[in-house]
């Protein structure tokens, strides 16, 4: 054996991206926590201790904000998860399988919403419901249902709701995919064992398939869940920076924009904008907790 | 495969839902192209008809090149996104291999400390990031949008990189040494092209995010000269709101490169996403 000595081109190899990645992500992640323990006096930064947080649970003007958007947060997550990946484990369920023709087709065909930036997706859906423009009513006129008709976008009791779906709309190709991926990866001796023992069409789907794709159902989760908590585009290009009508669209994302970053007669406070930002680390860490140490390791793998 | 799992009824029932769902995934893309190329009138009395002889306008296309600057925002976004991707690639390959060939004391603990930012969205520290580009000066310039989104794509590349460098050969890597190779030609010259699919598959995965952000442009960089084209639409269509023919043409033209970018690179996107590089 060699005597150890100092190997420069690990460091070389290591330095650029260590330092990008520390520089622009760790120091400012923890730089932004750091922030929230302060306070501006006089021009003067002082530190204050947890009294940014005191004041976003404690007083009522920031606490309901803050609430609310958690609330709606949680009812856009909800909504993904009842609405996004179902669709999407269904669409991949039918596109894996064999011999269906013009699969890759349609697969790139559903994809295309999931590469439109947010501004595209508010903005078209916004002219599409819009009732000046008239697509939205006309169509339920065709099928005879006009009346169920809204501005949904406009009314406080379905915005969220709506916006959420728009989101579906736009992501469900995401889901779409990776159970896509996980479905081809099911060796065809195991389906061809089932069906030997009888179990085809949809049990073999229920019985088989699903149980060997919970893994990227929980990875899915996870991905969803993390994007959710820190969405903001759709919201802000849909409904602006109020988050409107009356703060019924309002999330986490937009709250903190709105807070650190100011808006119309508010100015912006970067030390409260940081403890929320520092509010919602805490909630994709802990979500991300649940997953790994909760789901992830009880999850049965089986080994194919 | 056996008869059970073809039959005729089955098969037109699986087309079925998927034609529905594809019209429900095209219909707005499709609704908002088609209207753009008419004019107003035409807009508001049949928003689902073709553009005809007499309905054709270009008025809104006219605007938008008057009003917008949308080849400069173009330009800014293919900077941004090109740029970003390089870093991306050059560092996160680089720390890659330093990660998967050498053994070193704190190997495991830094490829866990580059791995923390796959789950952690970087924007919980925008109010730190938007003070360090005052205090540095960057803040509107495009150097501020490209450090951001390389930070922000190295754990990933990193992660899916050195999966793919374990792979390769080892016999190959040593007979380069035997031949008196540095380890810096053994990684330009030998891994790298190696790698190349790899590499193509993360850039493909960086480059709809990067695009697409607003979050990033509308804090970082929201000046005129350094919009991008995603804010810049935004913006725009923020002012023109009530003049529908520069809003479809505007959103039009911000869908016109995302889909032809999609057309080039969606076997790259969709071999990169089947062939579990995410899992």
């Amino acid at each position: 054996m060699q005597k150890p000595r100092i190997r420069w081109h690990i460091a070389v190899f290591l330095a650029p991206a260590v330092l990008v990645y520390t520089a622009v992500m760790i120091f400012p992640l923890f730089n932004t926590l750091r922030l929230s323990l302060f306070s501006k006096v006089d021009q003067e930064r002082v530190y204050v201790g947890l009294q940014n947080f005191q004041t976003l649970f404690g007083d009522p003007f920031w606490s309901e904000q803050f609430w609310n958007a958690l609330g709606n947060n949680f009812w856009f997550f909800l909504i993904h998860m009842l609405v996004q990946n179902p669709i999407g484990i269904a669409l991949a369920a039918i596109l894996s399988h064999p011999r269906l023709r013009f699969a890759a087709l349609y697969r790139s065909a559903i994809f295309i919403p999931t590469i439109l930036s947010f501004v595209i997706v508010g903005f078209a859906w916004k002219l599409i419901l819009s009732p000046i423009w008239g697509i939205a009513p006309g169509m339920l006129d065709a099928v005879g249902l006009k009346s169920l008709f809204a501005p949904w976008l406009g009314k406080e009791e379905y915005a969220l709701t709506t916006l959420a779906l728009i989101s579906v709309w736009q992501f469900v190709g995401i889901p779409m995919m990776l159970i896509y991926a996980a479905l081809l990866s099911i060796p065809e001796e195991v389906l061809e064992a089932g069906e030997i023992d009888g179990i085809t069409g949809m049990s073999a789907f229920w019985k088989i398939k699903l149980p060997l794709i919970l893994p990227s159902i929980g990875i899915i989760s996870i991905l969803t869940f993390v994007g959710n908590f820190n969405a903001f585009d759709l919201i802000y290009a849909a409904q602006g920076a109020l988050a409107g009508p009356d703060f019924s669209t309002d999330i986490l994302g937009t709250f903190m924009y709105r807070t650190f970053f100011g808006f119309q007669l508010q100015l912006g406070d970067p030390h409260m904008g940081s403890a929320i930002a520092g509010a919602m680390f805490a909630i994709i860490l802990v979500g991300v907790c649940i997953y790994l140490f909760g789901i992830q390791t009880r999850m049965r793998r089986y080994q194919l | 495969m056996n008869q059970a799992r073809t039959n005729p009824l089955n098969t037109a029932a699986m087309h079925g839902a998927l034609i529905l769902y594809t019209l429900i995934a095209l219909f707005p893309v499709f609704v908002i192209l088609i209207n753009s190329f008419k004019t107003r009138k035409a807009i508001f009395r049949e928003p689902l008809a073709m553009p005809d002889a007499d309905s054709f306008s270009m008025i809104g296309y006219q605007t938008v090149m008057k009003q917008g600057d949308f080849f400069l925002y173009f330009q800014n976004s293919m900077i941004v996104t090109v740029a970003s991707l390089f870093f991306v690639l050059l560092f996160g390959a680089m720390a890659a291999f330093a990660l998967s060939e050498y053994r070193f004391k704190g190997n495991t603990l830094m490829g866990l400390y580059l791995a923390l930012g796959i789950m952690i969205p970087i924007r919980i520290g925008t109010v730190a990031i938007l003070e360090m580009m005052v205090a540095t000066g960057l803040v509107n310039s495009l150097w501020a949008l490209i450090l951001v989104y390389t930070a922000q794509g190295l754990p990933l590349a990193v992660f899916i990189l050195s999966e793919f460098m374990r792979q390769v050969s080892d016999d190959l890597k040593n007979a380069g040494r035997i031949d008196g190779l540095s380890e810096y030609t053994i990684f330009f010259k030998l891994v790298l092209p190696l790698v190349r699919p790899a590499m193509a598959t993360v850039a493909v995965f960086n480059m709809i995010p990067i695009w697409n952000d607003l979050w990033f442009p509308l804090i970082l960089a929201p000046a005129e000269e350094t919009k991008t084209l995603t804010l810049g639409s935004q913006v725009f269509i923020g002012q023109f709101v009530t003049d529908w023919n520069a809003v479809l043409s505007a959103l039009s033209m911000a869908i016109l490169p995302v889909l032809v970018l999609y057309v080039i690179f969606s076997r790259q996107l969709i071999r990169g996403i089947t062939s579990g590089a995410v899992k």
